[in-house]
């Protein structure tokens, strides 16, 4: 179904880096209080760029049965770094953790409004009115 | 999907702090016990929380679970209170060695990180919904 991931361009992109961020950072504000726990994201425009140029950098499939996990590149995950101070090596903020999750949500809706616009577009091709 | 994991990890640490937040109450509720021994006087306790890496499973996401409650080793306060009748013989009461304050803190973190967890559950929701919704 090449031509219509062609049809709605990189907004689909930009959606699925968007969920996949919004799971790492769920996984930041849940392992708020562990020890040891290092706080994870995205770089959202590494990401773009490799989807973008059609790189795939998940997991190397290299027997016919491995299953194609979508798993993004682990080496676009960036540790943040903030210093809190704290002895137990835990490094999640809970206010920069729910703010980059609030952001997030609104590009999310953003680039699915953008979708929103693809889908329609190409439904009314396809109903020729 | 990775937005459905939301759920689980949101879940996964709503359930841990639920479990601080059980201990914390434990804590407060029993900082006022006594007790005739060192040994059988109360003593707070504090879940250990531990990340569980499950990237097997196809997700990057690491939730959170509670491996074990340790209990505050610091001595039990002693305090000479002959009149009591869980005295020992050198009239003597063990008292717990719950910090009182640090617990309400400790409560305050829970309530907010447990707030937190369920404000991303529902923001996921919407945002779940409104993927569903597309093309209509």
């Amino acid at each position: 179904m090449g031509w219509i991931d062609n049809a709605l361009g990189t907004q689909a992109n930009s959606v699925m880096v968007g969920a996949r961020r919004a799971e790492l950072l769920a996984t930041n504000l849940a392992n708020a209080d562990t020890p040891g726990y290092r706080a994870r994201d995205i770089d959202f425009r590494a990401v773009m760029a490799d989807a973008e140029a059609g790189i795939n950098r998940g997991l190397v499939r290299t027997r016919a049965g491995h299953i194609d996990t979508g798993m993004p590149a682990t080496s676009h995950m960036i540790e943040r770094q903030v210093r809190t101070g704290l002895e137990d090596g835990n490094t999640v903020s809970k206010e920069t953790e729910q703010a980059a999750f609030t952001e997030n949500s609104i590009r999310y809706l953003a680039s699915l409004r953008f979708l929103n616009g693809s889908v329609q577009g190409i439904m009314k091709a396809l109903k020729g009115e | 999907m990775s937005l459905f994991n939301v759920f689980n990890l949101a879940g996964s640490a709503i359930a841990a702090q639920n479990i601080r937040l059980d201990l914390t109450a434990s804590n407060l509720a029993n900082a006022d016990t006594v007790a005739g021994t060192p040994e059988a006087a109360y003593r707070a306790k504090a879940p250990i929380f531990q990340a569980v890496y499950d990237e097997a499973m196809g997700s990057q996401g690491v939730a959170v679970r509670v491996v074990g409650i340790a209990e505050d080793q610091t001595p039990p306060d002693r305090q000479y209170a002959p009149g009591d009748p869980l005295a020992d013989e050198n009239g003597y009461i063990y008292k717990p060695n719950v910090n009182a304050v640090e617990e309400m803190s400790n409560m305050m973190s829970a309530s907010r990180a447990f707030q937190i967890n369920v404000e991303m559950m529902t923001t996921s929701k919407e945002l779940l919904l409104r993927t569903l919704s597309i093309g209509q």
